[in-house]
Parts: C-alpha cells; structure tokens; sequence
C-alpha cells in the first residue's frame, strides 16, 4: 500500500507538469486547430532561460541552498520571468511562423510547427551544448514522511504550483474579458470578430499564456528532475500531448485530468511492470484513444474549448 | 433630408467571373427600417459581409455617419457600432445564454486582466453593470429566465432572439438583421415584427433581409429589391410591391 501512495504522489507530481505542457497544446488546438508541435521546445527554452536567470542573480548549480523567503523570492522571480519570456516567444512564433497559414490547408502550419521545433531545439543546443545540463538546486528539500511514504518539498513545489497555475487559468478564462474572448474566438471565430472581439490578438494571447504555462513547467521539472537537456521537450512534449488527446483536445479541464493520468500511468507502470515499457504504455494510450475515442475522455461531454 | 446613417456607393464586388453585387448604392436614413429583399442568390448577405468588413469591396463605397469603412476589419467595424446577426444562428454554443450577451458588450468593458484577477472595485462595479445590461437585454427579448442555460439548448425561435440580444448589447447604431424571421411560425413572426420595431423605436437604425414578404412589407419604411446583384427597384412598400420589374424578378415574364 505504502507502494501504491508513494508512486501515486510520484505520478502526481510528474503528472502535473504533463498538465501544465497539455493546456498549452490543447488551448492552442481550441483555438486556431493546429496541433503546435514547437510546444514542448517552449518547455525546455523556459528550463534553459531558469538556469540562465538564475545564474544572473548569482545562484549556480554548484550547490548553494538559499532558505527562507530569499530562496522563495528567487524562486517567485524566476518563475515569473521564465513564464514571461517563454509568452513573448509563444507569440513571436504564432505571429511569424503560424498567422499568415491560418487559413493554409492543415498541413501547411502542421509542417511549419515541426520546423519550429527544430529550429528551437537547434538553438538551445548551440546555447548550452548537446549533453545533459544541470538544473541549481537552490532550494532545501526536506521530506516528509507519513507511514512509510515520502514527499519531499520538491514534489510538493510542482503539484502546488501546477494546480495553482490551472486554477487561475480556469479563473481566468471564465472570469475575464479577454477569456471571454478566448473561449467565443474558440467556438465562432468569426462571429467573434462580428461582436467586436480582435481575434488576431487574442489568439496571440492564447500563445502567450499557453507558452507562459511551458515556461512556468520548464521550472518545476527543472527543480524536480535536476537536469534539462535540449532534446528534453520533444518526448515530454509528445506526453503532453497524449494527455491533451487523452483529456480530449482543445478541452482545459481534459488537458489537466490527462496530464495527471499519464502521469499515474507512467508511475505505476514503471513500479509494477519495468521502467522500460512506461513509453510503450503511454504510448499505446494514444494509439487506443486516437483509434477508439477520438474526441478523449471529455472531448464530447464539456467541449469548453480555448 | 438628413445626411443617411449608412450610404452605400456604387457598390460592386466580384468573386473570380462571378458578380454577386454590381453597382449598389443605397442610403438608410437614421432611425428607419430598411429592407434588402430578392431571390436566392441575389447578393444580399454579400452586402451585409461587404458592410461589416468581412468582404472587401471590389469597387465602391460603404459609409456609417459620412465616414468610410471600407478596409475595418471586423471588429473594427463593430466598433464603429454595426452588429448583425446571422442566417444561420452563429451564437457561441458552449456558452450560457447570458455569456452570450456578455460577449456582445466586450467592446465596451475596460478592465483589465489585472482588474478582473485581483477583483479590483472597479472590476466589480464593471461586471456587475454588464451583468445587469445583460439581464436587461433578455428580459427585453423574452429570455430573462433562460439566463443560464446553455445557448445550444434553447429551441430554434429563442436561439434567434438571443442572437438579437446579443448584438443590441454594445448599443449599436446599425443593426443588420439576416433573415431574422426564417424557419419561425406566424406567432413568432408576429412577435419578431413587434420586436424589431421597438428596437427601432430605442433609436436603432435597421437594415433587414426577409423572405417573409408579409413581415416586409409590414414593418419597413423603405424597400430594395436586388436580382442577379443589380438593384431593380426601391421605394416604400406600397411602390416596389406593385412594381412590375418586381414581380418579374419573382415569378417569371408572363406572370
């Protein structure tokens, strides 16, 4: 039993970074029906654009650990400005690379996305090289142990700041005049433009939160995993969007029940089968639920789409 | 006579060889009923797309209070206070009713996402106001106790009256009502000629495009009648219903 709950909070954890990769693809997807496969780049760029935050402000992965609210405050800046950074390039993309095909057969800004991808994976690897790089580990980590199952504070910072991230997303897409805006762009793009709303901008906001959310994910599975690397985003970026399609794309709520799901399953499949066939799995789900249930697990019954 | 609220000038737009509209001009004086009838296929939602920006006209001119829009893009033209509904009901599906309606007053909402995330006093008093606009809208269209189903789920007559709703929202000047009146049973029709006179009677000018010759010819001050994208005729009621010209274009020569 300890087991299970232990690889529960482990699938969890890793789950809720898959969520907050997810919502980027699946509000892309609502929105403009591309499937932006530059997205789990934007991920990795929001890893490479911590290390090199943190290492302005001095903090290296030599191994200093900075406590209390200075470390918090760190932390919060770098979040912040990750999430910042990764938005603006969300946009930049949409405006160069996908505006112009929006109206192009699918296939067109379908091939332009993998061409992004590359082009980001080229320059992260020029960046910080071809191997493995190491993620600071600036904050203390002590763990907490209940009846023979452990969380450590570094488990505990991604679900927090993963489901805090979905809840404001959720706040915001309903609550807001430009959320508004989103979820009419989403469903009637041009009954929107009619009722005044500016669908070019708004869909350049959706990249850029979107893209913030990777950025936001870049920082947690830094801090969780330790290392990045340039190829990083591609297979996590694939996992996301499994939980996208799992969830039901273009679907906010289906997005965040995939990513914990996939995560769930990778956990519990590499404790009780082999680490070896958690791809193999995860994988499997995509061919099943694309062959099966194309519309995902709540595609059909809330398609709220953004 | 007062300058027109919408003038439309020598108007002609082509698709590729075909000409949908070809050298329309036409005026609405403000405050009036305005009503664009013609055979399928006439150009007459081609007018409404080139007046709302959706089309751009080929030749000619599209002018709100004396001023050009032709090249606003959609919302722009929105913004400049034209709101439309649609043949086919285009509401946002996924909605509730009164988001639809929400949606149509966004134009005139200021907070920010700032605002709106803190809950700032002036996000408050904003949303309370649309809020309220909102329900006052449908309570004018019949719809008040609908306010939170979901927009897909209302019958056909009462989607049609959303979309109503939902386009008076940002208080328009110009309101471009497209076959308002398709697929609703005398009851509905009759109802629908009381409503769009009394949103005429709030101060908004309105061009129509109606099949329904008996709501036509009840409720519009002027009539213009199109054929093959040309304007055939155009005068009160009483005028174009006994115009020859018109009576060809429907029935056939001989009739």
């Amino acid at each position: 039993m300890a087991t299970f709950l232990q690889q529960l909070i482990n699938g969890i954890a890793q789950g809720g970074m898959y969520a907050l990769i997810a919502l980027g693809y699946t509000m892309v997807y609502g929105i403009v029906e591309l499937i932006n496969f530059a997205h789990g780049d934007v991920f990795t760029l929001g890893s490479f654009l911590c290390i090199a935050i943190l290492a302005l402000l001095g903090v290296s992965a030599s191994g200093q650990v900075i406590g209390g609210w200075q470390g918090a405050l760190i932390a919060l800046l770098v979040i912040l400005l990750a999430a910042l950074l990764c938005g603006v390039v969300g946009v930049l993309i949409e405006r160069f690379a996908y505006r112009r095909l929006r109206n192009a057969p699918r296939l067109a800004p379908l091939i332009t996305a993998i061409g992004v991808s590359f082009l980001l994976q080229g320059v992260m690897r020029n960046w910080k090289g071809p191997s493995e790089i190491s993620f600071p580990q600036f904050l203390p980590n002590p763990t907490f142990s209940y009846g023979g199952v452990h969380i450590d504070a570094r488990e505990l910072l991604v679900v927090v700041v993963s489901i805090a991230m979905m809840i404001a997303l959720q706040l915001f897409i309903y609550n807001t005049k430009l959320g508004k805006a989103m979820r009419a762009s989403a469903q009637d793009r041009d009954a929107a433009q009619l009722m005044g709303i500016n669908v070019n901008s708004t869909i350049a906001w959706t990249f850029f939160i979107g893209s913030a959310l990777a950025g936001v994910a870049g920082f947690i599975s830094g801090m969780y995993f330790g290392t990045t690397m340039f190829t990083n985003g591609y297979q996590a970026g694939l996992k996301a969007f499994t939980a996208a399609v799992l969830g039901g794309i273009g679907n906010i709520a289906g997005a965040m029940l995939g990513g914990f799901l996939i995560g769930i399953v990778e956990a519990m499949t590499a404790q009780y089968i082999s680490d070896q066939w958690t791809n193999v799995v995860v994988f499997s789900i995509l061919v099943l639920i694309l062959v099966l249930r194309p519309s995902g697990l709540l595609g059909e019954q809330l398609p709220e789409k953004v | 006579m007062s300058a027109p609220l919408l003038a439309i000038e020598g108007l002609t737009k082509r698709f590729g060889g075909l000409t949908a509209v070809k050298d329309l001009t036409l005026n609405v004086e403000a405050g009036s009923i305005a009503s664009l009838i013609g055979p399928n296929g006439a150009g007459k939602s081609t007018v409404f797309n080139v007046i709302t920006g959706i089309y751009t006209p080929t030749a000619g001119d599209v002018k709100l209070d004396g001023r050009s829009i032709v090249g606003f893009k959609p919302h722009q033209v929105a913004g400049t206070g034209v709101m439309r509904t649609f043949q086919n009901i285009r509401l946002f599906a996924f909605m509730t009713v009164l988001e639809n309606v929400m949606v149509g007053d966004q134009t005139r909402m200021h907070a920010t996402p700032f605002d709106s995330a803190f809950r700032t006093p002036r996000a408050q008093k904003e949303e309370r106001a649309v809020t309220e606009r909102a329900m006052e809208l449908l309570d004018y269209v019949g719809l008040a106790s609908y306010a939170r189903e979901w927009a897909r789920n209302l019958p056909y007559g009462m989607q049609r009256r959303l979309e109503i709703a939902r386009a008076l929202a940002p208080q328009p000047r110009l309101l471009l009502l497209d076959e308002p009146a398709a697929g609703a049973n005398p009851t509905e029709k009759r109802d629908l000629m009381g409503l769009v006179r009394s949103i005429r009677d709030r101060g908004i000018t309105i061009v129509l495009i109606e099949h329904d010759m008996k709501l036509v010819m009840g409720i519009s001050d002027r009539v213009t009648v199109l054929d093959y994208g040309e304007k055939i005729s155009e005068g009160d009621p009483q005028t174009v219903r006994h115009d020859p010209r018109v009576i060809e274009a429907y029935l056939g020569k001989g009739a």
